[in-house]
């Protein structure tokens, strides 16, 4: 395997997990609701998923495992903010906190043991080809899950009934609710999707990234994952291009340290950050179609009037 | 088909109707808190028929649209639809028994396209592609051009409310609700609405149509339900009354005509601005282009125009929330004024109004007292000494606007939101007023203000520009331009027209300039 093909992986993996949780949260906010709490759900999906693939022995029930306890942890936000009209910023902050404390408690016991892998398939030939083999035909469940995802969400919001529902209550939930649309109900709907997809995203770093369970391990993806859904406009596949950015440049980064390149070591660990956000900017420059894929209702509690 | 209403008690003999009944509303009744918003309500809607409900704010007229939109439940009645009970529980439930309504404040979605906000109204199962040509043939039918793939931010208020229309005549309904349609309108666009809406009702369909602009009411409708707090006062056919008559039974009183007294002889000049310009802030906001314009002590000057032609750039230039290029561009009695904030411009005498009460005008959280104070800290009030708030004299001077401006309200000194719409405006131009500012910029002085209180603000305009103050008055409603303006400028895509007296001018001429469409007027409104 050469060195260039090693580096490619690394970029996919580091890709994936930022990918699946912001496109779940991308679903979320065109929805109107701003869940701050990723980080939270995607730690909480990180242990669940270590705990899940160690009591079952399969890594793939322990995705489940992550998937589920990402979703629960959505409902609980959806029960609070949706339900109870809590403040979305608070309670997101709130779910965050919750989960890291949750997610040490529960993980205490697993603290140095050593994980499942979820490895990548094997298709025979097509995985043995030179250069693409890995890299097209050997990769985890979860990465081709993650693009297909950004696919199936792009297609669902811009060309399906439901997904212009879901616009819809993202731009004016008062309209849409005299329209007749449930709007709590397609909320719900979308932040469960979001938990579902960070959970999976903190699984994917406990059960592929480093199959381990370290405290604090999602190391502030929840929050890039965030940002990742803002610079790209709220769009699909910006926050494929974003997510892959900031993979590759961290991934070259550390190439760059460990070659023993003359920057200080603090501007280097920036540069992803620094990179991503001045792409993402300058690809939304076009003010009218931001605002127009800009949720208007983003963060605004609804209390439908009877 | 033949059930027969003749029975109403509430009202007295009323002519022929035509049509069969509809939808009968029986002792509609719906309570908030301690609010009666509807009380024992009827109303019978015929086919083929346009009834207007007429009342002022707050008369119920909205609770009740509202109940028989399904957007409401009501606490007790029976709304009969074709002879049969129904409960209409959600606004889906509405349309599938063939009503539609169109919105007083639209309800579109604003970053999706025309042909996604019909689609949204519509039961699922439709290609877009078949939509899209419903949707030219519709607009083509009915003279309400539309192009499906706009995106409604994009648009006018007058196309915006096509695609409501639109929107409402592709789910074929046979009542359609109009909640203050032509409110937005230009008198061209209204008159165009109003043949549609006779067309629709020849064909049968019955319409509701709210409004408080009587003469309208008058023109097109053949049947009138008038409210007042929230009970039915009159049914009648408003072809037989006087506009003073029904504007009687609205009120409940009769509605003071205007006293305009005389225009002193050429006043000193005391807001001017020359050649003031600024460029568009965003996409969606308007570039003003060389406005040139004197307001002179002792006048009323309007300025006409349909929403988003630049008033409010206009308005934020003039109050200094926005920053002239050069300071000359706006004088304020001698002083060029063009680069100095907002409370230099009101130490200097003058006083701003904007349009948007909550929010703009007024901080909703805060009470009125402090609502006083952030407009009227450095007018010379005592209101600050020494960097410490005089509460008391604040609360002093809140009385005292609520005395004079009859602000109604529940106790005392309460927070900005807890006022209805048509107090708090009678409460932000009476914080003004009572300045005795020798400048008044006011946008949109009477917007959703209900007659009585419109007549109230508008004579206080009036009186303040005969003690010697310049009034710019920034307005969409004609009827109020010509009530109360001495001089008439017209606003159009950030252009202004030359200041015309009000005499030499007609409302069709204001309509056309409004529209942008007027060849020979003169000065800086070019025939665009």
């Amino acid at each position: 395997m050469g060195a260039f093909e090693s580096i490619l992986l690394t970029v996919i993996t580091a890709a994936t997990p930022l990918l699946l949780a912001a496109i779940g949260e991308l679903v979320v906010e065109r929805s109107g609701v701003l869940n701050l709490g990723v980080e939270g759900m995607m730690i909480v999906g990180a242990v669940m998923g270590f705990a899940g693939a160690q009591a079952t022995g399969s890594p793939y029930l322990g995705a489940v495992f992550a998937l589920l306890s990402g979703m629960g942890m959505a409902l609980l936000f959806g029960f609070l903010t949706l339900h109870l009209v809590a403040n979305q910023v608070a309670t997101g902050l709130a779910l965050t906190l919750l989960g890291l404390g949750l997610s040490g408690m529960i993980g205490e016991a697993f603290v140095g043991q050593p994980g499942i892998r979820l490895t990548g398939i094997e298709i025979p030939v097509l995985s043995d080809l030179p250069l693409v083999g890995r890299l097209l035909f050997g990769q985890d469940v979860l990465v081709y899950l993650s693009l297909a995802l950004v696919a199936g969400v792009s297609y669902v919001l811009f060309r399906t009934r439901a997904g212009l529902i879901i616009r819809a209550v993202g731009d004016n939930h008062a309209s849409a609710h005299a329209l007749g649309v449930s709007v709590l109900k397609v909320r719900y709907l979308a932040v469960l999707f979001g938990g579902a997809c960070a959970g999976l995203a903190g699984g994917y770093l406990s059960l592929v990234y480093t199959p381990q369970w370290v405290e604090g391990m999602t190391a502030g993806r929840g929050w890039i994952a965030l940002a990742l859904v803002v610079f790209a406009t709220w769009r699909p596949l910006r926050v494929l291009a974003g997510a892959y950015l900031f993979g590759a440049v961290g991934i070259l980064q550390f190439h760059a340290q460990a070659h023993g390149v003359a920057i200080p070591s603090q501007f280097m660990s920036a540069l992803p950050y620094v990179a991503t956000i001045a792409v993402l900017v300058i690809i939304s420059r076009n003010r009218i179609l931001t605002r127009v894929n800009t949720p208007a209702c983003l963060g605004r509690p609804f209390v439908p009037d009877r | 088909m033949t059930v027969d209403d003749t029975t109403n008690p509430q009202h007295g003999v009323v002519g022929e109707r035509r049509g069969t009944v509809l939808l009968d509303a029986r002792g509609i009744t719906k309570r908030f808190g301690e609010i009666l918003a509807n009380d024992t309500v009827s109303l019978t809607l015929r086919a083929g028929e346009i009834h207007a409900l007429l009342g002022e704010n707050g008369a119920g007229k909205s609770t009740l649209v509202k109940i028989l939109y399904g957007a409401l439940d009501p606490n007790a009645g029976d709304l009969v639809w074709q002879g049969q009970t129904v409960t209409i529980a959600s606004p889906a439930e509405a349309r599938a028994l063939g009503i539609g309504m169109v919105f007083q404040h639209f309800s579109l979605f604003e970053a999706l396209t025309v042909a996604e906000n019909i689609a949204l109204a519509l039961p699922p199962g439709q290609s877009f592609r078949a939509l899209s040509e419903r949707i030219r043939q519709v607009s083509r039918d009915y003279g309400l051009t539309l192009d499906p793939s706009a995106i409604v931010a994009d648009l006018s208020v007058g196309v915006r409310q096509r695609i409501e229309i639109v929107r409402c005549l592709l789910q074929e309904p046979k009542l359609i609700i109009m909640d203050e349609p032509t409110s937005v309108l230009t008198p061209q666009e209204a008159d165009q609405l109003f043949v549609t809406l006779e067309r629709l009702a020849l064909e049968g369909c019955a319409i509701l149509y709210i409004s408080h602009r009587l003469e309208e009411v008058q023109r097109i409708c053949h049947h009138a339900t008038i409210m007042r707090h929230g009970k039915v006062v009159m049914e009648c056919d408003p072809t037989k009354e006087t506009a003073g008559s029904l504007a009687r039974l609205m009120v409940g009183s009769a509605v003071h005509d205007l006293k305009r007294g005389v225009v002193p002889r050429e006043g000193d000049v005391r807001l001017a601005l020359k050649d003031l310009s600024a460029e568009a802030e965003g996409p969606f906001s308007v570039a003003i282009e060389n406005i040139d314009l004197d307001v002179r002590a002792g006048e009323v000057v309007a300025i006409a125009g349909i929403a988003g032609n630049g008033q409010s750039e206009l308005f934020e230039l003039v109050s200094g929330e926005r920053l002239s290029s050069s300071a000359d561009a706006v004088t304020i009695g001698a002083v060029p004024m063009g680069r100095a904030g907002i409370t230099k411009r009101r130490r200097a005498g003058a006083a701003f109004v904007p349009e948007e009460r909550l929010g703009h005008g007024a901080v909703p959280g805060l009470k009125l007292s402090e609502n006083l104070l952030l407009t009227r800290h450095s007018t010379g009030d005592g209101l600050v000494q020494g960097g410490f708030l005089k509460r008391d004299r604040a609360g002093a001077l809140e009385q005292r606007i609520k005395t004079n401006f009859d602000v109604r309200m529940s106790h005392d000194d309460p927070e900005a939101r807890a006022l209805s719409g048509g107090n708090l405006q009678k409460f932000v131009i009476g914080r003004e007023l009572d300045r005795q500012p020798d400048v008044l910029v006011v946008n949109q002085p009477t917007w959703g203000v209900d007659a009585g209180a419109a007549a109230l603000i508008r004579q206080e305009l009036i009186d303040l520009s005969r003690n010697g103050a310049a009034v710019l008055v920034i307005s969409q409603d004609l009827d109020e331009i010509f009530e109360i303006a001495d001089r008439i400028a017209v606003i159009s895509r950030g252009k202004l027209s030359d200041a015309i007296p009000a005499q030499k001018l007609t409302r069709e001429r204001v309509g056309l300039l409004m529209a942008g469409l007027d060849e020979d007027s003169g000065g800086a409104g070019d025939a665009a």
